[in-house]
């Protein structure tokens, strides 16, 4: 009777060691290899084996391969980690769309992350473009993949002509959005003006609909403003000094000498930092990701 | 030492999915069954037979109570070296031959390899096996199954071997082998507790017997204290169709072979038989007491609820 | 007591054996030879790889459907067979049968795949000419695979203990399944929030993770395997079925037989 309760007793403990154990070593397993199941996607032969061997379940396969990739990209571009593998970006993404040709998504990540530079994109553009020509090609009454398309080509390969016309069929087909249209003559017209730059993203931040790409256009435009803001700021603190021969202390003095209107906000609704030496910093640098002034190292 | 204690164990069972009633499958009841006994447990079908035996097995396990085999919990793995079971309908591995099917449950009951061989032989032998030891078992008939059932009970040289309506199956030559069987096996120190529905054989091998009926033990003792409960009976031939009519209505089933009538009545009809024998004027040629069988006892004591058929209880 | 747990699983190997599941092994054969020479005839450069990932997609199909075939039946159909009873008459202990039956299948799996290993280092050996360092990965990813067998099996007996054979083929087929994408659920876990992310990430944990069993595609591209991966790999599949086998022993030690 007892040998009975000591059995129970036996493996009842057994189980609880073993179930406990086999977690903590699923989550070693996991920290060996973080990326080690999404490179699997740089051994596949082809989309279209992929297809077969998924036995028609090819839209639940492109699902999972989606979710893998914003999972992994998501975390790891809002933390900004060295060591993403932005190499598996643009198979992740071919292979998604090869498989669900219509997973509008998969492509307006492409053109957001697959441009930029490291350590905030894969820096390539030109599988950017590979990418949104098939996007296009699949689903030619999607007006948001043309935007993206000239997006590309004005930001990243300065292709102004070839921007125009993507932004023209964006903004003039049947469903289209009339707000790209004036993006078509400003290519054509004053293509390398950063104010058409500063449309585009403004453009992106209002009809994105992934929170990933939203939040990206924002630091761009932020950080575009802040580019603006930064020198104008400076050059009132010269005012300042000429006026005074000393920097000022702080902006409420500067507010007081009527060289301001009032104690100025950064784009992202913070105040500014004023230096001993004249500087003006931002507090959270990083808001403004793309930002070239303003920014406390590069200062 | 007694050779098997039962102190109390029930068994009751939940039946059905949402709403669930309770069905009594065996009440509460005290046995004892002596080392060296053959002892036979006896009652219809549906009685509670088997699930005594799948109590003490350890295959279900009881709402309440206990019991001692070979003087240890009847749970205690080790004790079951010194024991046998067949089951009712036994079913074995199909795809094993007898001597691989024997030699796999020596080897689980502690068999040294060694003695292995040797043993299957014997067992074979005695079962009258033999002939069959390489062929597997999937092609065996019940009677050859019923045969390597017994086997596989006493390979490994129990003390106690249990054993589940172990005449079913058989023809009546194999159950007269078996019936021997059971003798050897007493006369080889062995206690035989063994389940049956079949009284004759109950009464010629047990020593003492126990009667189940509806869960319930209803009797316990030596077979012919039991029968004398009873009361004997008389039979009574005599010449002449006359008489048959009044014999009948005294209870006594009649036949007839040429002119003679055979007629078996209750001990104390006999005088009111004879009487009427010789009112018809017919004569009479013997008078012979004859024992009370278990049969009579069933149909007597249980009565409500079970029937005796050609020798046999029937729920 | 180890002696009992040796004949079962010697006696369970043997009725494998007898149930002709061996004979899978021709399917096999004909298989890889079939494919070698197809291989062998158009030149596309990359026999090596479709030998291997073929070669070793098969092994892990054909053991994954024997494992849940035979395993849901382990306990069930002895149940239903009533062999059990004249078994646990004996000395035997219920953790005894239960983890006798276990090593008596994965016994059956490891020879299996053990001739089947000399199918695919046959057919490697046809298209290739020779055998190269990197071939020592296709040897770790036979071993990763026996692995997958061995929790697979523990899941299969596990279920087998307490349900019908039909139900527990479909959940641990269900399981293999959500196994191979247990790490996406794992990632999704760690992407909801408050009592949702308790609740979703105690069950990605509970499930089998057989991600990290799967190198098949790098021993395909004769890539190293890190000797941290084997032992992690072997540490996990020993705690998994480990705790598997000690669930359908609590459940089996109860359970009243018909």
């Amino acid at each position: 009777m007892t040998a009975r309760r000591s059995i129970t007793f036996a493996f009842a403990v057994l189980l609880v060691v073993c179930l406990l154990g086999q977690a903590a070593t699923v989550h070693r397993l996991d920290q060996m290899r973080p990326e080690k199941t999404l490179e699997e996607v740089l051994y596949v032969p082809s989309a279209k084996v992929l297809q077969r061997l998924s036995l028609g379940y090819n839209g639940l396969l492109a699902d999972i391969y989606w979710t893998r990739a914003v999972q992994y990209f998501g975390t790891r571009l809002s933390s900004r980690t060295k060591s993403t593998r932005y190499d598996l970006l643009y198979p992740l993404l071919d292979i998604t769309t090869d498989l669900d040709r219509n997973l509008i998504p998969a492509y307006e990540f492409g053109a957001s992350f697959l441009t930029q530079t490291p350590p905030l994109g894969a820096g390539q553009a030109d599988n950017a473009v590979k990418l949104l020509k098939k996007g296009v090609a699949a689903n030619p009454e999607q007006w948001r993949l043309y935007f993206d398309l000239g997006f590309v080509y004005y930001l990243n390969l300065k292709d102004y002509a070839a921007a125009a016309d993507a932004f023209r069929q964006a903004g003039s087909m049947p469903g289209g959005n009339p707000n790209v249209l004036p993006m078509a003559a400003a290519s054509a017209q004053l293509g390398g003006d950063p104010r058409v730059a500063r449309a585009l993203w403004q453009l992106t931040y209002d009809q994105a609909s992934q929170d990933l790409v939203r939040k990206n256009a924002q630091a761009h435009v932020r950080s575009m403003d802040l580019d603006d803001a930064v020198p104008y700021l400076e050059s009132k603190v010269a005012q300042f000094r000429a006026q005074h021969g000393r920097n000022p202390a702080g902006w409420m003095e500067m507010a007081r000498a009527g060289v301001l209107p009032g104690v100025p906000k950064d784009p992202a609704g913070d105040f500014y930092r004023l230096t001993a030496d004249g500087h003006v910093l931002v507090q959270h640098p990083d808001k403004f990701p793309f930002a070239t002034r303003g920014i406390p190292d590069t200062e | 030492m007694p050779a098997i204690e039962i102190l109390q164990l029930e068994k009751t069972y939940s039946v059905g999915h949402l709403r669930k009633s309770k069905r009594v499958a065996l009440k509460p009841f005290l046995l004892t069954v002596e080392e060296g006994e053959v002892f036979g447990y006896l009652g219809p079908n549906g009685a509670g037979k088997t699930t005594t035996l799948k109590l003490l097995m350890g295959l279900i396990a009881p709402t309440g109570g206990s019991a001692r085999i070979l003087g240890r919990d009847w749970r205690d793995p080790e004790m079951k070296r010194d024991i046998g079971f067949l089951p009712e309908q036994p079913y074995f591995y199909d795809y094993l031959t007898a001597e691989e099917l024997l030699a796999y449950y020596a080897q689980l009951s502690g068999v040294a390899a060694g003695d292995i061989p040797q043993r299957i032989a014997r067992v074979l032998d005695r079962v009258g096996m033999t002939a069959n030891a390489r062929v597997q078992l999937r092609k065996f008939s019940k009677g050859m199954l019923q045969r390597i059932g017994v086997a596989q009970a006493i390979i490994h040289d129990p003390k106690l071997v249990f054993l589940d309506e172990p005449m079913s199956g058989l023809d009546p030559m194999g159950r007269l082998e078996v019936r021997d069987l059971i003798q050897s096996l007493k006369d080889e120190g062995k206690t035989v507790f063994f389940s049956t529905h079949i009284l004759s054989d109950a009464e010629t091998l047990c020593d003492r017997v126990a009667v189940l009926n509806q869960g319930e033990l209803r009797a316990v003792g030596v077979v012919a204290d039991l029968t004398a409960e009873v009361g004997g009976k008389v039979e009574v031939v005599w010449q002449g169709a006359k008489a048959k009519p009044a014999i009948e209505a005294l209870g006594g089933e009649c036949h007839t072979t040429a002119n003679l009538v055979r007629a078996v009545l209750a001990e104390k009809q006999l005088d009111p038989a004879i009487d009427a024998i010789r009112r018809a004027q017919e004569r009479l040629i013997s008078v012979t007491p004859v024992r009370a069988t278990l049969e009579d006892y069933f149909l007597q004591k249980l009565g409500g609820g079970s029937k005796v058929i050609a020798g046999e209880v029937k729920a | 007591m180890s002696a009992r747990i040796r004949h079962i699983a010697f006696n369970t190997f043997r009725e494998a054996v007898r149930d002709r599941v061996l004979y899978n092994l021709v399917f096999f054969a004909v298989l890889m030879a079939g494919a070698s020479i197809l291989l062998g005839q158009i030149s596309i450069d990359i026999e090596r790889q479709v030998v291997v990932n073929l070669g070793l997609s098969a092994v892990s199909l054909f053991g994954v459907v024997i494992a849940i075939f035979i395993g849901i039946g382990l306990v069930a159909k002895e149940i239903e067979r009533r062999t059990l009873y004249t078994v646990l008459a004996r000395p035997v202990r219920r953790w005894e049968f239960i983890v006798g039956k276990f090593l008596g299948l994965v016994g059956t799996l490891v020879v299996n795949t053990f001739f089947m290993a000399l199918g695919v280092f046959a057919a490697l050996l046809y298209v290739a000419r020779h055998f190269e360092r990197g071939d020592l990965s296709v040897a770790v990813a036979l071993y990763f695979i026996v692995l997958e067998f061995v929790v697979i099996t523990a899941l299969a007996l596990l279920f087998s203990s307490f349900s019908s054979p039909l139900l527990s083929a479909v959940l641990t087929f269900a399981l293999f399944i959500v196994g191979t994408f247990a790490e996406d659920l794992r990632g999704f876990a760690a992407m909801t929030h408050g009592a949702v992310r308790g609740i979703v990430t105690v069950m990605a944990y509970l499930m089998p993770n057989f991600a990290a069993l799967n190198v098949i595609s790098q021993s395909a591209h004769q890539q190293p395997i890190a000797g941290s991966l084997i032992l992690y790999n072997t540490v996990y599949a020993v705690l998994y079925a480990g705790a598997a086998l000690a669930g359908a022993v609590l459940i089996f030690e109860r359970r009243n037989l018909k």
